[in-house]
């Protein structure tokens, strides 16, 4: 059975059954949704339990070629990097729905827009054909860019289409790059071109090619991650979308763009990933830095978090271009773990905004008297956000910090100053918002929690906890893929990773299966 | 029996679990009660496998959990030894003390669950901090104690200065944190592990002395956060906005401690870095001197406790800093109880005042509150170091130790000497005019000596202050040789002849008998002194350093972050939005052509088929 | 007549000259009408085009495509004529000078 193929058309699916729901009941859309959207959970829930934990390579591989003469075919395949960005996915999306209660506007599209984009961006994670990549890539915007629009707060028209704009701008060049690199491939491959992965990891590229094309793929990934300086979109979009829309987007849709650099920058430029990349770590560590100032001084408390969204950002850019095995294993931790905290902080703000309209910091003060269970809990999202240990957030920033210092040692310790800066924009928000006395008489009447939203965050808050007190099954499934890109990268450069606290089992070398083998379907597919 | 040493961390974390789930439901006594027995069964827990040290005949181990960080080979281990069990000990057994005098405390208090939840919090994490086998474990406990006291400090949030202590409290932390993560890079990088095992017994060949400098340095530098040192000394003061039995557990008698504690752990990596050592002490003894002498103008009665626990940890700073780390924690657990106890009764004073802290509106209170006095004075003359309490010991042999390092040590040795006369005339004055004199009450504030559950963790920390310095005499140095095993073959400092340390010991002790005369002398009269000078109230004021640190750190920072601002709504902004509007006035140029006028578009479309066949005539040498 | 032979060149210069006149049609006239036929001109011009150097080259393709270019253009035709209809209703004239709704 095509499972990966099913993840795509699971929420597909479910989107069509929501928008033939008869509009004369509308209170059926909410629980519908809901529900349509927990088949593709357990779908990936199901991939994890079977998912080969050793293995380095792509497994549940599917293949159909869709054009022989232009190499283009239906790739799909999951390896330890995406199958954790799927779950990330199919989670935040659940409870993204479950958050969207409120939603009485066009209630049907809203849920059905949601669940296309879920398709979309699990498409992303698991095309490993480069034009199917880039069709899912850019189909994201759609569905995001009328959430912002249709359910947005404020001056929501730009801030969707400046979202719009941004990553179109960057899309450009990532699709000139795909066209070239198809035709280098192709020549590999014997056809006019070829947008298979694995054709493109066969292609041996000369180091002016993979400096363009690295280039073109950084500055489509680079928008969307967003690295700095092409971050200014960010802060707009959060801001305005409604609480799903900002909850997917720093959630999953941010790392998409990290996602592919790994994907393809890493592993098919490797000669280019050596020569660029420490400035992409450079424009890491000022993100990281920049965005935590930026962040302190915001009077709107969504874009406080859209602000740190940068700066976490940024410590996944420093983890990959760091070119350490920890830094790496690091920086896809961080990916996983700022998509929860970020994606709590972000319900939960959706929870209040749902109870008062505002998200002005100053029109709030004492709320952890009025609303003592849901100050816990934004607490606990505010420390898991600001690294602390034995939460998630903290695995993948000191993997990240301590892996990169080996190689960029300058920039591991400045990068470690920004764990002081979330600290203080992140306390200094909680207690302008829920300490000091109830001044706003709106916030006395304001009840605590109910059920629902409290089950919204449970599963979060474990999340947070188990991740950070074990972190190793994520870690033992997502470090031989890890491991098998830098292999490569030094195998090609002889860009020597130092060799500390690396465990020997995890080295797999790329082998000529894992090029090829795929392609007529490995695994269980 | 260290099999079952999980659980005496375990324990406290799941009662604090529980008690944030359904304190509630449990209601005011019971939930307070189960938190205090947990703390008391991972005492017995602990001390059960203690027995083994005591009796000489323990062995240190290591108790492996699970693997934590994989890629990092980090282990969630335990290491059970000297040093360890001490510390575990002293945690458990004052943490229980602590936690039975806050029932009395806390006693109607809204949220009094949450109160021992995270109490027991705390326990866990400071548990996790001292058993850890590794740094990175080490840095779980560091920053969870954090958390604890950030959120036992704001514990009262709807009060701004609380809610603003305990924010400041974490980040002056984090500051120092930043030079663990970078200890952490360092030490990886040059090991490949974070194992205390390994590092230590590897260290002398691996590490070159810039490196190990470096690295001690930096553990340095986190010390001076948790173990509130110049320059990030300034957090404790503030901390004492939290609930007076917070200030006994976190402040005074444990979390501070960590720092010294974690230095002590890395003594292997201390000596091997001299020029560490010198700057330690320096920095050690500084604290000492200016926190005493700001703790002599405080009105305050926690604050003045605040402050002397600020010059307390520097004289542990100061022994680290000379080599002499089984001194130092001997101080440290000195500290721990009679800290502790002035901290509980400074409480049980406040509580009986009906929450006045100003000492200028208490006094005699000695024959309304007899038992805390009486316990209270022992304190005082421990921390005093009068012979034979429990301060006069470790504090004598710190002194002696710096002594004995010769050369620019005697400065510090003599400065060290001034601090222990500024320490006698500061507690002689906090117990002068908190129980002798004549009583300066409000009106309608009714003095009464608190309820058991308060008064008998007093008993109980009274008759540790006066007994514990017998563990570590000049004639019996049993202590020290109790901790070797922790310390890994580092070698004590040399012997110093009785006849010296007699000597000096005397000395103090006249210095010291000198300052409580003199605070006698100008305190215990019908009325009191004014207090005006300029140098008064500069050192109540702790010589503003809080402000200039908003000067000079705060506020240029809040500038760099307008500036972040700025750039993106301007700089970054206007390049995006310059590049939209650049590419519509290229738009409204190249409007006109688009005329709507059918017959020109022909014309063009035929002029340059024109122009194009000629082209291609031209080029391509026709068709 | 002997030393003038017909042959695909003369074809093909008179299609060049029926084209020419068409676009110059186009270019020129006003009426929609007009260019209409300039238009139809310049289609049958390829037509002749396309005849003379299949003939010439004896391929069948060339009179094939011919046929298509007459089916489009009686389908145009049809359409074109409607709407110049349409127009000339709605406004009582047919220059092509007063229907610049759409100008940028």
């Amino acid at each position: 059975m095509p499972l990966l193929s099913w993840l795509i058309v699971l929420p597909l699916l479910g989107a069509i059954v929501v928008a033939l729901l008869p509009a004369r009941r509308p209170e059926v859309v909410f629980p519908v949704a809901l529900g349509v959207s927990t088949a593709p959970l357990g779908l990936a829930c199901y991939i994890l339990w079977v998912f080969d934990a050793g293995s380095p390579g792509v497994q549940f591989g599917e293949f159909h070629s869709i054009s022989d003469t232009f190499g283009l075919s239906w790739t799909l395949g999951i390896d330890g990097i995406s199958l954790f960005m799927v779950l990330l996915t199919v989670i935040l999306f659940t409870l993204s729905i479950a958050a969207s209660r409120s939603i009485t506007h066009k209630t049907k599209t809203y849920m059905a827009l949601l669940l296309v984009l879920e398709a979309a961006c699990i498409g992303v994670f698991l095309a490993l054909d480069l034009l199917v990549f880039f069709a899912f890539f850019e189909f994201v915007l759609i569905p995001m860019y009328l959430l912002i629009l249709i359910w947005g707060s404020g001056d929501s028209s730009r801030a969707a289409l400046k979202f719009v704009l941004f990553t179109a701008f960057g899309s450009a060049f990532l699709l000139a790059g795909i066209i070239v690199l198809s035709i280098l491939a192709g020549d590999t491959v014997g056809t006019a071109s070829s947008f298979s992965f694995f054709a493109a990891l066969a292609t041996d590229l000369s180091d002016t090619a993979q400096f363009w094309l690295f280039l073109a793929f950084g500055i489509g990934f680079a928008i969307k991650v967003p690295m700095f300086p092409f971050h200014t979109w960010l802060p707009d979009a959060h801001t305005q979308a409604p609480t799903a829309g900002s909850v997917v987007l720093a959630g999953v849709l941010l790392k998409l763009g990290a996602y592919g650099f790994i994907r393809f920058n890493l592993t098919l430029f490797p000669d280019a990933t050596v020569q660029l990349g420490l400035i992409l770590a450079v424009l890491g560590v000022i993100g990281i830095i920049y965005g935590a100032a930026a962040a302190t001084v915001q009077p709107d408390f969504k874009r406080v978090i859209a602000y740190s969204s940068v700066s976490h950002m940024g410590f996944i850019l420093l983890g990959t271009f760091a070119l350490t095995s920890q830094a790496l294993g690091g920086s896809i931790f961080v990916m996983i773990s700022h998509g929860l905290t970020t994606g709590a902080l972000f319900l939960l703000i959706g929870m209040i905004y749902d109870r008062t309209h505002t998200r002005v910091i100053a029109d709030y003060g004492g709320l952890a008297k009025t609303m003592p269970i849901y100050g816990g809990i934004f607490l606990f999202a505010v420390f898991a956000s600001a690294g602390l240990p034995s939460l998630s957030g903290f695995i993948g920033e000191f993997l990240v910090l301590i892996g990169s210092y080996l190689t960029l040692p300058v920039l591991a310790i400045s990068a470690g100053f920004g764990v002081i800066l979330a600290a203080v924009y992140l306390l200094w928000m909680y207690e302008r918002i829920f300490h000091g006395p109830v001044v706003n008489p709106k916030i006395e009447a304001l009840k605590d929690l109910n059920f629902r939203e409290i089950a919204i965050m449970v599963p979060l808050v474990v999340l947070i906890i188990g991740l950070g007190v074990y972190p190793k099954p994520v870690l033992d499934r997502v470090q031989p893929s890890v491991e098998i890109i830098l292999d490569r990268i030094e195998g090609i450069t002889g860009h020597e990773a130092p060799e500390f606290g690396r465990d020997g089992d995890l080295s797999v070398q790329v082998s000529a299966d894992s090029v090829n083998g795929t392609n007529h379907g490995d695994g269980d597919g | 029996m260290t099999d079952l040493l999980w659980l005496v961390i375990a324990i406290p974390l799941a009662m604090a679990t529980i008690n944030i789930l359904i304190g509630r439901r449990l209601g005011e006594p019971l939930s307070g009660i189960l938190a205090t027995v947990a703390v008391g069964v991972s005492f017995v827990l602990a001390a059960i496998p203690a027995v083994d040290f005591i009796a000489g005949t323990g062995e240190p181990v290591t108790i492996r959990l699970f693997t934590w960080i994989p890629t990092m080979g980090v282990e969630a281990e335990l290491l059970w030894d000297p040093l360890s069990m001490l510390l575990t000990l002293i945690v458990t057994g004052v943490g229980a003390l602590i936690h039975l005098y806050s029932i009395g405390y806390m006693h109607g208090d809204e949220r009094f669950p949450r109160f021992f939840s995270f109490l027991n919090l705390f326990i866990g994490s400071m548990l996790i901090l001292v058993l850890a086998a590794n740094y990175a474990i080490m840095f779980i406990g560091w920053e969870l104690v954090g958390l604890c006291s950030y959120l036992l400090i704001s514990f009262w949030f709807t009060k701004p200065t609380a809610a603003a202590a305990g924010k400041k409290a974490f980040i002056v932390n984090r500051i120092g944190d930043w030079g663990f993560l970078i200890a952490l890079m360092l030490l990886f990088a040059s090991f490949g592990t974070f194992d205390f095992g390994v590092i230590f017994a590897t260290a002398p060949a691996v590490l070159s002395v810039g490196m190990a400098t470096a690295i001690t340095l930096m553990l340095f530098a986190a010390a001076t956060g948790k173990s509130a040192q110049i320059p990030l000394y300034v957090w404790l003061p503030d901390a004492m906005e939290g609930p007076t039995p917070v200030s006994a557990l976190i402040h005074a008698a444990t979390m501070v401690a960590a720092g010294v504690f974690m230095m002590a752990r890395s003594a292997v990596l201390f000596e091997l870095a001299p020029a560490t050592g010198v700057v330690v002490a320096i920095v050690g003894v500084a604290t000492a001197l200016l926190a005493a002498v700001i703790a002599m103008a405080q009105k305050d009665i926690k604050k003045v406790l605040a402050y002397s626990t600020i010059s307390q940890l520097g004289y542990m700073v100061l022994a680290i800093g000379v080599g002499a780390y089984s001194a130092g924690i001997f101080h440290m657990t000195t500290h721990a109880f009679f800290k502790a106890l002035l901290f509980l009764g400074a409480g049980s004073v406040i509580h009986a005042m009906a929450g006045e802290q100003d000492m200028p509106k208490m006094g005699g209170l000695r024959k309304l509150l007899p038992i805390t006095f009486l316990t209270m004075a022992a304190a005082w003359l421990a921390i005093s170091g009068i012979f034979p309490f429990s301060g006069f010991w470790s504090k004598d042999e710190i002194l002696a130790a710096t002594f004995n390092e010769g050369g620019v040590f005697y400065v510090l040795w003599l400065v060290g000497v001034v601090v222990a006369l500024l320490t006698a005339f500061y507690m002689t004055r906090l117990m002068v005019m908190t129980f002798f004199g004549s009583g300066r009450w409000d009106e309608g504030v009714e003095p009464h000596e608190s309820p058991a559950s308060m008064t008998i963790p007093l008993i109980v920390l009274g008759l540790f202050t006066v007994g514990i310095g017998f563990i570590n005499t000049p004639f019996r140095l049993g202590f020290e040789h109790f901790l070797d095993p922790a310390f890994q073959g580092v070698a004590h400092p040399e012997e110093m002849s009785a006849a010296l340390i007699w000597t000096l010991a005397a000395l103090t002790t006249v210095v010291t008998l000198g300052g409580i005369a003199w605070a006698w002398a100008r305190y215990r009269r019908s009325e009191l002194p004014a207090e005006s000078g300029v140098w008064w109230r500069r050192a109540l004021g702790g010589f503003f350093v809080d402000d200039f640190y908003g000067d000079v750190i705060v506020a240029p920072s809040r500038a760099a972050a307008d500036l972040a601002v700025t750039t993106d709504e301007k700089a970054l902004d206007g390049v995006a939005y310059g590049l939209g509007s650049g590419v519509k006035s290229l738009g409204t140029t190249l409007r006109p052509v688009q005329s709507g006028k059918v017959r020109s578009y022909a014309g063009v479309l035929a002029i340059a088929g024109i122009v194009l066949i000629v082209a291609m005539v031209i080029i391509g040498g026709g068709f | 007549m002997d030393g003038l032979e017909v042959t695909a060149s003369w074809y093909l210069i008179l299609a060049a000259a029926l084209f020419a006149i068409g676009v110059a049609g186009v270019v020129v006239r006003r009426n929609a009408l007009v260019m209409f036929m300039s238009i139809e001109l310049m289609l049958n011009s390829v037509n002749l085009t396309f005849v003379a150097v299949s003939k010439d080259l004896g391929l069948i393709e060339g009179q094939v495509a011919s046929l298509f270019v007459m089916v489009v253009a009686a389908a145009e035709v049809t359409v074109g004529l409607a709407i110049i209809v349409a127009v000339f209703r709605k406004r009582s004239s047919a220059n092509v000078d007063e229907l610049a709704e759409l100008k940028g």
